[in-house]
């Protein structure tokens, strides 16, 4: 696919932003490894990180390609800093505990399926192949994630409580989910993204819903302080959480196992 | 919840797997869950997460009547010491695979 400079460009940072959503989230639930409530779930959050960690593998890889510079995944998921990185602020934000796990996961799965189904329409076949893959991959997230949600919100009082903090805390990480910028707009003129305005009320109607199932509500104050998450804004948590990622390949790149 | 699951451990549940169209679903395990639908994720997870089903059944464990350790001699020897119940006294006839 031929594409001119500004369309390239554009396009390489959409797939960061797609990569590092993933990549970051996959290495937070791979901290629950060993730690998780029972076994059975042990084993699942597990299996998420892995597809999620495949996930951004894949977006990673297509990115590095784009940009034609020579680079990898790898690469890319190792030797970038901070302020490099362009995941959504909401997917840094520590596990705390099962509930606050559960509820960044749904909000994340929820978007994540809207945005994949904007991508298997895509004008560049190589992106719509990757989101259709992910796409089955993500309904069965959902179902794990939305089934936790609706037996923690609405199961004892503590599982409960635990649940409301959790979207109370994390509710302030939505506002920018579907925030639309020049890069947006750029593919949306190519047809690589198709228009994305309506997705936002999706989101909300779709975790509404569930949170109203649940047992649960929308926080009555909300604080809209996350914005540029995509221009690599982030939380203090993302910092501690690339040491710990990414000190082995930098301690000793190209190592081989 | 129920009463019968407040436990510390959820309930356990038995796990069946079907390989291919038309296999019958052998069972493989269990798993702890709550209920029917955390029973079927788990299992799903534990025993199908590298390609080896396209069907999964979880049973209660509870729902379940087993054979107890002292029934094995009145159940299960008579059939060894009656040697006519084996047709192993038949000629085969030549030329028969």
């Amino acid at each position: 696919m031929n594409l001119d400079k500004k369309v390239k460009s554009a396009l390489f940072e959409f797939l960061l932003r797609m990569g590092d959503d993933r990549l970051i989230l996959g290495h937070r639930l791979s901290e629950w490894c060993g730690h998780a409530p029972i076994i059975e779930e042990d084993i699942a959050l597990g299996n998420i990180a892995l597809d999620l960690i495949g996930q951004a593998s894949a977006f990673l890889s297509l990115a590095a390609e784009v940009d034609s510079k020579g680079k990898t995944d790898d690469d890319l998921a190792y030797f970038r800093d901070e302020t490099q990185f362009k995941n959504l602020q909401l997917l840094e934000q520590p596990n705390v505990n099962f509930a606050g796990t559960i509820v960044r996961q749904y909000f994340f799965d929820v978007y994540a399926n809207l945005i994949l189904e904007n991508l298997t329409n895509s004008s560049f076949k190589d992106l719509a192949g990757i989101a259709e893959k992910c796409l089955k991959e993500n309904k069965y997230h959902i179902r794990h994630s939305k089934q936790w949600l609706l037996r923690l919100g609405d199961g004892t009082e503590l599982s409960n409580e635990k649940s409301q903090n959790a979207v109370d805390k994390l509710w302030r990480f939505t506002n920018e989910l579907f925030e639309k910028d020049d890069v947006d707009k750029i593919l949306i003129e190519e047809k690589i993204i198709q228009e994305t305005d309506l997705l936002k009320n999706l989101w909300d109607d779709r975790v509404l819903l569930t949170l109203g199932k649940a047992q649960l509500n929308k926080p009555i104050e909300t604080h809209d302080f996350s914005h540029g998450s995509r221009k690599g804004f982030h939380s203090e948590h993302l910092g501690h959480l690339l040491a710990e990622m990414q000190i082995l390949a930098r301690s000793y790149p190209n190592a081989k196992w | 919840m129920s009463e019968k699951n407040r436990d510390s451990q959820w309930s356990l549940w038995e796990v069946f797997v079907q390989s291919e169209q038309g296999a019958p679903h052998v069972h493989v395990g269990s798993v702890h869950a709550p209920d029917s639908e955390i029973a079927l994720q788990n299992a799903r997870d534990v025993y199908s997460r590298r390609n080896e089903a396209i069907s999964l059944w979880v049973i209660p464990a509870y729902s379940i009547t087993a054979t107890t350790p002292s029934d094995r001699g009145p159940f299960f020897d008579p059939a060894s010491d009656k040697v006519y119940r084996h047709p192993q006294f038949y000629h085969v006839p030549k030329g028969l695979k």
